[in-house]
């Protein structure tokens, strides 16, 4: 066998790499005071770099015949390095979806404004909580640029987790994203030993995770002796009754089901996304969802897409659980990114609807999902991120009464996620949920699909109560301010909105992008 | 070009209305300016289109698909024709002219500028309702003139009066609403499309029960906009609007929307007999009721928007006959924009003149006072009652001929329309202009400003001779013919005949109104022992009785009703699921304990639970 390494369609993951190395250096060799600016440049540089890579791969002309492409003669569609990933439609808009929900989560994190101490992240997260050491950095205006080689790389992992198409180089970037994230959400500046605890959680249970998926990998080898996905379905079709089969899918989905956190691998999420710096959650929640059911769905429909009649029946128990848990325990949370966490789960269990479809139009409506629910992600913890008191971010319900009158432009922006998270028309949740149920009923999954609308019923109440708290009730005394925040906010913000919106008025050019961009790849 | 018809005024409101007081001082300058041009642009794309010869003249224009949703598409497009273009010329003409007139009548409101935004705002929706190409962008105008007429007629919002009359009105043309958007969605479903070209193309086609219902919706629509019998009850309120309100909105053009959206599905209509026959019994229905409540009413406006109804229930008649009526229709729907609007300013500028008084009572001996007015009404009232050569009477007998052609008692029913015409407009001319002066004390009256007049005088001509222009130089019939088509059917009764009956008829009703009005002194407080008729007349027929004893109070029993079972049984099943979700959460929360043991062997179990649903199926 040859070995090749194609570097052109490779190169939106490379130039991310690349640059988290480069980012390393400027850390090692440029002079503390203007590192922040030099590493704010290099990451959305590299991230427009990269993006644009992922634009000239989508408009190449296509390899091979477009019947396997939806029709389309556009958009590459290849194997590259050995068959260890691979390029396809779906693969890049995913890729590029993660790029744009990392550029506006860049945003964020560069945002410096808001706290009177400086950024999200510790002066020095080495010092103790607590300690004189980290008052004395906190006084001296240190700040910790080392969270951009581990943003880059981080990104870097997410953007080739999807197109992966081995179990290992699946792995390898499963840990690729997933360390820098357990890192850093350590290093929150306020609040540090809960986003210490935060850290520590979501490391052990991550690295549980992990296992699972690492044994599930090398059993389903141990029947099939080889890792490619493709490779994978073509020996399941003769294996497939094998007990070590059915064991190993069960685990690699225990792996996948954990990241995107469904019920019952969801515990981590209340605890890591109120820990962690918000603007990390708001990247982490947006992103590693996208890239998660990336990697989900590539599995099961390319991979085990054969033997859907043996996983689909586990699937449907742990998409019921999740929708119902998510939305039922939201209900009573008094903490504004605990039930927003909340609401993540029972998102992850509508987006389950659309792997249990396992169809083109369940492939579509899940990538029109998350595109829209990534950006609405983002905005609403953006939101929390400007809310605030003496002590820092003011996430206690109670605290966001009369928000509306306080200040109208971010209650109203905040409303609008609300409402997009709850699937109200005209906004991006009602076309993603609308696309994700349709398929789901096309597939067969009709009484699911009673459960998600019972689900969204019961959510749409704690969407609907933080809306009635802000512009209904009357502000308390000493309540929190909104702080007025960068451009950075103002745009990532901005952007959030009008993609909520856009989305939620005119899906169309989206959808046909969607749909133009194909199957996966086998 | 077209798009600057509407354009223009749509500008013209925009500015004014978010101009806000900075445009106190000349909004109303501008807003008469943008009405003008768009008149002007009227004008310019006439005699474009007369230079054109009849088939060639209609014209589209698309902007952008405004609706594109799986096999629904819906265009943006402008639509201009023959039938598009006189009401072009209706509706800018006869809208200048009350833009000017207005700059006189409102000389002393505050709220002047916001008034000046309404009225361009209703021309340019009246324009889009006659412009579209399409039924949907035709709905969009049909609700701009609804919303622009609820506005104006509310105008005077320190009256609860006027509130509720504004209300009324938005409130019962909602019914008509309704039958208009059935009749949209009944298009889509029954062709596919809802243009004007595909409708028509595809109606023979389509399945006649589908034309028919169609039809009967279109009408439900032209009842509410145009107050046809059972949704009139709302235009007698209506007169609570300024006056120049009542004469463009509530008489010339926009209550004569209905008439147009007939006209324009000529298609359906032509295609189902039951339909016409629907149409043909409302207009004779709501001519004669209209005609029966002008004759007992004090208020001037409200006499004239009795009359209203019933010269419109003569249009809605007409349009009903089909090819043989359209063009009359139409006709008549021009010529009585013209005086109908020359006598509402006619109203309006004794009311200038008496106070804002409008009860008649007090009026009396005004020709001398007003003596421009009394020409201008007085050639109104010649024109409405039909005397030749004045317009109403080539356009009023045209209908009468038509309609005997239909049938003896429709035919028999306008005759003795007209008959009553003559008999209340014969008693408002000698309440209002003859006798001897009853007005109260401190009434001083005077004839109106040169702003006021001047429109007056053009619509008194109008009302002159617009009728022997439109017949005779612009052939009304040949113009229209290539839209509407043109049919004679076979008639019963010959002009020869008819015109002389007809005027015989007239004449009978006039001499009864003047020998019981300007023969005999008019008592200046109402009599109160008077025949049960003109007690029904008074209570405009019993229409809101009516409405209230059928609609109003079983609505108000069904709301209880709803409130109770809302209040009992939902809110107590969703009060009781949600304290169920509630306890669920709360003790669902206690398994989120924070230790990563305990989430640690959740997962575990998760996973157990996964291998034993994987292991189960293979059983």
């Amino acid at each position: 066998m040859k070995n090749s390494f194609e570097y052109a369609a490779l190169a939106p993951i490379v130039v991310l790499l690349g640059a988290g190395v480069f980012s390393i250096l400027i850390e090692a060799f440029v002079p503390r005071t203007s590192r922040r600016i030099c590493q704010l440049f290099l990451v959305l540089g590299s991230l427009a770099l990269s993006f644009g890579y992922v634009l000239i791969n989508a408009t190449k002309t296509l390899v091979g015949d477009p019947a396997t492409n939806g029709g389309q003669t556009h958009g590459l569609r290849q194997f590259a390095v050995n068959g260890a990933t691979v390029i396809d439609g779906a693969g890049l808009f995913l890729q590029g979806t993660l790029i744009l929900i990392a550029f506006v989560a860049a945003l964020l994190l560069a945002e410096n404004q808001v706290d009177p101490q400086g950024d999200a992240f510790a002066a020095r997260s080495s010092t103790l909580p607590g300690s004189e050491d980290e008052r004395q950095f906190t006084a001296q205006g240190w700040t910790q640029t080392e969270i951009w080689p581990l943003f880059l790389f981080c990104v870097g992992g997410m953007v080739l987790f999807p197109v992966a198409n081995d179990f290992l180089t699946m792995f390898v970037a499963l840990e690729v994203f997933s360390l820098p994230l357990y890192l850093m959400a350590g290093m929150a500046r306020r609040r540090r030993l809960l986003s210490q605890e935060a850290s520590l959680k979501y490391f052990v249970l991550g690295a549980f995770s992990s296992a699972f998926f690492l044994f599930g990998s090398a059993l389903i080898y141990a029947v099939t002796a080889t890792m490619n996905f493709g490779q994978v379905s073509i020996a399941l079709e003769n294996a497939g009754q094998d007990t070590l089969v059915i064991t190993g899918i069960g685990m690699i989905a225990v792996g996948l089901l954990f990241k995107v956190g469904a019920v019952p691998f969801h515990q981590w999420t209340p605890d890591v996304y109120q820990g962690s710096p918000t603007a990390l959650t708001a990247f982490m929640g947006a992103a590693t969802k996208v890239a998660a059911f990336g990697a989900l769905l590539r599995v099961f429909y390319v991979a085990f897409g054969g033997m859907r009649w043996d996983w689909r029946p586990m699937f449907w128990v742990v998409a019921i659980l999740t929708m119902l848990i998510g939305s039922i325990l939201a209900v009573t949370q008094t903490d504004i990114k605990r039930m927003l966490a909340f609401s993540s789960i029972a998102h992850a269990g509508f987006l389950l609807l659309g792997v249990i479809a396992t169809s083109a139009s369940g492939l579509s409506s899940s990538l029109l999902y998350l595109f829209a629910y990534g950006f609405t992600t983002i905005g609403s913890f953006a939101v929390v991120s400007l809310v605030r008191d003496a002590a820092g971010e003011a996430t206690h319900l109670s605290q966001w009464a009369g928000l509306g009158k306080k200040s109208p432009v971010v209650a109203t922006s905040f409303a609008l996620f609300l409402l997009a998270l709850a699937g109200i028309p005209l906004t991006s949740g009602f076309t993603g949920k609308f696309a994700i149920f349709t398929a789901a009923i096309d597939g067969g999954a009709t009484p699911l699909v009673i459960v998600a609308v019972i689900a969204s019923a019961i959510a749409a109440f704690f969407y609907a109560r933080v809306i009635v708290l802000m512009f209904f009730t009357e502000p308390p005394v000493d309540g929190p301010n909104v702080v007025i925040p960068s451009w950075f906010t103002k745009i990532a913000i901005g952007v959030s909105v009008a993609v909520t919106l856009l989305i939620g008025v005119f899906p169309q050019p989206l959808i046909d992008l969607i749909v133009s961009s194909g199957i996966f790849a086998s | 070009m077209t798009a600057a018809l509407i354009g223009l005024p749509l500008f013209g409101a925009a500015t004014l209305l978010l101009g806000g007081r900075r445009t106190n001082a000349w909004g109303h300058f501008f807003a008469v300016a943008m009405s003008a041009s768009s008149f002007f642009v009227g004008i310019f794309l006439f005699i474009q289109m007369l230079g054109r010869s009849g088939e060639e003249r209609e014209a589209g224009q698309h902007f952008f698909d405004w609706i594109s949703v799986g096999t629904f598409h819906v265009p943006f497009g402008l639509h201009i024709d023959q039938l598009s273009m006189v009401f072009v010329l209706l509706i800018t003409g006869v809208g200048t002219l009350i833009h000017i007139y207005s700059i006189g009548y409102m000389e002393h409101d505050p709220n002047r500028r916001r008034f000046f935004a309404y009225l361009n705002l209703f021309v340019a929706a009246m324009l889009l309702l006659v412009l579209a190409d399409n039924y949907l962008l035709l709905y969009v105008g049909w609700e701009g003139v609804g919303l622009a007429s609820y506005l104006l007629i509310s105008f005077y919002q320190h009256k609860p009066s006027a509130a509720a009359a504004g209300k009324k009105a938005f409130i019962v043309n909602r019914v008509g609403d309704v039958g208009l958007s059935i009749a949209v969605m009944l298009m889509f479903v029954t062709f596919g499309t809802v243009t004007f070209e595909g409708v028509a193309a595809g109606a023979p086609e389509a399945a006649p029960s589908h034309v028919t219902w169609i039809g009967l919706a279109l009408l439900l629509a032209a009842c509410g906009k145009s107050a046809q019998f059972p949704l009139q009850s709302w235009l007698l309120d209506a007169m609570e609007g300024p006056t120049p309100v009542s004469a463009l909105i509530h008489a010339a053009t926009m209550v004569t929307a209905g008439v147009y959206l007939i006209t324009r599905a000529h298609a359906i209509f032509d295609l189902s007999s039951t339909a016409r026959t629907a149409v043909v019994t409302i207009g004779a229905i709501t001519l004669l009721l209209g005609a029966f409540i002008g004759t007992a009413k004090d208020d001037i406006k409200k006499g004239l928007a009795g009359s209203t109804m019933s010269q419109i229930g003569y249009m809605i008649l007409a349009a009903g006959l089909g090819p043989a009526g359209y063009v009359f229709a139409i006709f008549h729907l021009l010529t009585h924009g013209l005086f109908k609007a020359g006598l509402f300013l006619g109203a309006g500028s004794v009311m200038h003149g008496m106070n804002d008084d409008v009860n008649m009572r007090h009026y009396g001996a005004l020709r001398t006072a007003m003596k421009i007015t009394y020409a201008t009404f007085g050639l109104g009232y010649l024109a409405i009652i039909g005397v030749p050569p004045f317009s109403g009477f080539w356009s009023k007998d045209e209908i009468i001929h038509a309609a005997f052609g239909q049938n003896i008692y429709i035919g028999l029913a306008t005759l003795l329309g007209a008959g009553v015409t003559a008999f209340y407009m014969t008693r408002m001319m000698a309440m209002t202009f003859f006798g001897e002066a009853r007005w109260e004390k401190g009434v001083h009256p005077h004839e109106s400003p040169a702003t006021m007049t001047a429109p007056m005088l053009i619509l008194a001509l109008g009302s002159a001779f617009g009728g022997l222009l439109l017949m005779f130089v612009g052939d009304i019939e040949g113009w229209l013919e290539p839209i509407v088509g043109i049919g004679h059917s076979d008639h019963a009764v010959s002009n020869t005949i008819l015109i002389p009956v007809t005027l015989l008829v007239v004449l009978v009703g006039a001499g009864y109104g003047w020998m019981t009005y300007g023969r005999r002194p008019v008592p200046v407080v109402a009599p109160e022992h008077v025949s049960l008729l003109t007690r029904a007349a008074r209570a405009d027929a019993y229409g809101d009785a009516l409405n209230e004893a059928v609609f109003m109070r079983p609505g108000q029993y069904l709301t209880r009703a709803l409130v109770w079972f809302d209040s009992k049984a939902i809110d107590g099943t969703i009060g009781g699921l949600s304290a169920a979700i509630g306890g669920l959460s709360a003790r669902g929360r206690k398994l989120q304990n924070g230790y990563a043991r305990s989430y640690a062997l959740t997962m575990l179990g998760g996973a157990v639970l996964i291998a034993f649903v994987l292991l189960l199926v293979r059983l």
